[in-house]
């Protein structure tokens, strides 16, 4: 927001970083740690020699003296930047909506079943897909995961939001409950299905619950990129409604919000781009919760920032850390999730502890 | 002008309006009082549009409210809620300045800067501009409110021939002496500017001050319009809040005050115990 200039308090109560500062610093980070995901990696090539494999790329020449390097950097890292800083984002900015919608720092998309969703039809996925399921899922081949991932969470959050409304309103309240109580139930579903699966289905789920980019390739990217495109279209019109949302919903109408749509149309952005990040992914919790939180512990909770700020750090924060997760044991790869809870929430806890401190 | 025609208002069963009647006109300013429980906060949702009335039409310059868009109304009439729960760190100039972040203002300039300054200024905020809300005390985040609501009014621009609206529940609830003077003057500055200011008060004395009309609910029907000097008597207050009510006058131009029912008239209601 505006600096307050002709004011006796210069400094805005509890304000770390300037707005603008916040997301010029963001875009900065995310550039430094999109270089460094490229140049890093269990093969040992490094960023020097994406010039020659660039050069070889648009000439044809020493086409097979680079095919590694242009394996490694363009088929495997570079799609897999971009699906890290997607994610990264869908997640964070779905988290920062709910957030604003509910008017509760802890919401995350699971309240309007998104990811329980996702995460049931994944699970019965990985557990049928060789058994009574197999007919349907073959022909998806490698990508049937990913379509099952998606279409459930996306049903799931249809489901919900029609059950709960009333005369074609969306009441958050019922919503809340009925999301909590519906993510319950999909937990106990996987239960049975976790219960009734062998050793190698098992582990299979095990890992996917603990997200991974690993599976990144450049049709998944195409596959997001709609999404990706959708979340960049709607957001600045949502801004206005969301800090409107913060106020209550009648304040909101007051300030001449159509709340209804605004309603309905951060549901429906949130659980297309989560739906789509855990359909790449799986599930990579914490993220969405603890980045818009710190955005707002630094920059207030202005959604002009704290949208776009929660992007950019989103998408460092999930980079960093599949970046650990493919360098700390290598040739092996630790799960997205794992390494991310495990700097997340020291950094998190140092922050909100620090803060409690000083205020 | 807005207006509410034959509203009625039911929810659950529960009837909490009944063929309301009322015209609020620009450049003055009505005040509803009446018992708790009456149905004026109700009546000042409906009016809102925040509401939709079980029977009956809210009319804004002959217009019925849900035939005008949310933006539309936001640009006519602010609202000052009786409270509001704001939990997220928002500055008291951040929360002045959502009121002037109504779709077809311009919320960037140095215009809407002003509007938010001007708006904190007029309510003795300025010095608390950027403090944390959540860190005001319960009067002051009254007058944050009140300032946000002056700055949507004052940011608005209004068509020749339309009515803008100012509607407050209680705005002078958690206020002292001093700062109840000065949203008074406020509603007064803005009645002189042409808005309709309608107020829900509960303290008579400070109705019989601002009121150039005053509406009386009782059990959710109108009981009494009219001024202060006919509203606010003896035989009409007492039916209306079920105790003796003394009304007097005060000089020098005999404006109707009123003090509360002494304490010894009433039997002190007997517990019963087991």
């Amino acid at each position: 927001m505006t600096a307050v200039a002709d004011m006796p308090e210069r400094r805005s109560e509890g304000r770390m970083v300037r707005s603008g500062a916040l997301v010029a610093y963001a875009a900065v980070g995310l550039s430094l740690a999109a270089i460094l995901t490229l140049s890093v990696g269990a093969t040992g090539i490094s960023l020097t020699s994406l010039p020659r494999v660039l050069l070889a790329m648009a000439t044809g020449n020493d086409a097979g003296a680079v095919a590694r390097e242009q394996l490694v950097l363009i088929d495997i890292r570079l799609p897999r930047l971009l699906l890290g800083m997607f994610v990264g984002a869908a997640l964070t900015v779905s988290g920062a909506m709910m957030q604003g919608m509910f008017r509760n720092p802890l919401a995350d998309p699971g309240l309007i079943g998104v990811s329980s969703g996702a995460a049931l039809a994944a699970v019965a996925t990985i557990a049928l897909g060789n058994g009574v399921a197999a007919p349907w899922l073959r022909p998806l081949g490698a990508y049937a995961l990913p379509v099952a991932a998606f279409a459930g969470g996306l049903a799931t959050t249809l489901v919900l939001t029609t059950a709960v409304q009333r005369h074609g309103s969306l009441s958050l309240a019922t919503l809340l409950l009925a999301g909590i109580a519906l993510a319950a139930f999909n937990g106990a579903l996987m239960g049975l299905v976790a219960y009734a699966s062998d050793d190698r289905e098992l582990r299979d789920l095990t890992l996917w619950m603990l997200g991974s980019l690993s599976g990144a390739s450049w049709p998944k990217v195409f596959a997001t990129t709609p999404f990706a495109l959708l979340v960049a279209v709607a957001l600045p019109g949502l801004v206005r409604g969301l800090n409107g949302l913060l106020l209550g919903e009648a304040e909101a109408f007051h300030l001449g919000i159509d709340v209804e749509r605004t309603k309905r149309l951060i549901v429906l952005v949130a659980s297309a781009a989560v739906g789509a990040a855990v359909a790449v992914a799986g599930i990579v919790g914490f993220v969405g919760i603890v980045v818009p939180h710190l955005v707002r512990l630094m920059a207030g909770p202005d959604h002009r920032v704290v949208l776009p700020a929660s992007a950019l750090l989103g998408a460092i924060l999930v980079l960093i850390a599949d970046m650990l997760a493919r360098m700390l044991v290598r040739p092996a790869e630790l799960p997205l999730g794992v390494v991310m809870a495990l700097i997340g929430a020291p950094i998190f806890l140092h922050m909100v502890v620090k803060r409690r401190v000083a205020g | 002008m807005l207006e509410a025609r034959a509203l009625s208002y039911v929810i659950d069963g529960h009837t909490l309006l009944t063929g309301i009647d009322l015209a609020v006109r620009p450049g003055r300013i009505t005040v509803l009082i009446g018992p708790n429980g009456a149905g004026k906060s109700t009546l000042l949702r409906l009016l809102s549009g925040e509401l939709r009335p079980t029977r009956g039409a809210v009319l804004l310059d002959a217009r019925a409210l849900p035939a005008l868009s949310a933006a539309e109304l936001a640009r006519r009439r602010a609202v000052v809620p009786q409270s509001s729960a704001l939990s997220f760190p928002f500055t008291a100039y951040e929360v002045v300045m959502l009121g002037v972040s109504v779709p077809g203002f311009d919320t960037a300039g140095e215009k809407a800067h002003a509007a938010g300054l001007n708006a904190l200024d007029a309510v003795g905020l300025r010095p608390l501009a950027n403090r944390l809300y959540v860190h005001l005390s319960g009067g002051e985040r009254q007058r944050v409110h009140f300032a946000r609501a002056l700055s949507q009014l004052s940011a608005s621009v209004s068509r020749p021939g339309e009515t803008r609206c100012f509607l407050l529940d209680e705005p002078t609830a958690s206020l002292d002496l001093a700062h109840q003077a000065i949203v008074l003057a406020a509603l007064r500055a803005q009645a002189r500017a042409g808005v309709a200011v309608l107020a829900v008060l509960h303290d008579l004395n400070l109705a019989a001050c601002i009121a150039d009309e005053l509406v009386l609910l009782e059990r959710g029907r109108v009981g009494a319009t009219g001024t202060p000097a006919d509203v606010l008597n003896d035989e009409t207050l007492s039916a209306a809040y079920g105790c003796r009510i003394q009304t007097n006058r005060a000089p020098p131009d005999g404006q109707p005050f009123v003090l509360p029912p002494a304490a010894f008239e009433r039997p002190i209601p007997e517990i019963s115990g087991t």
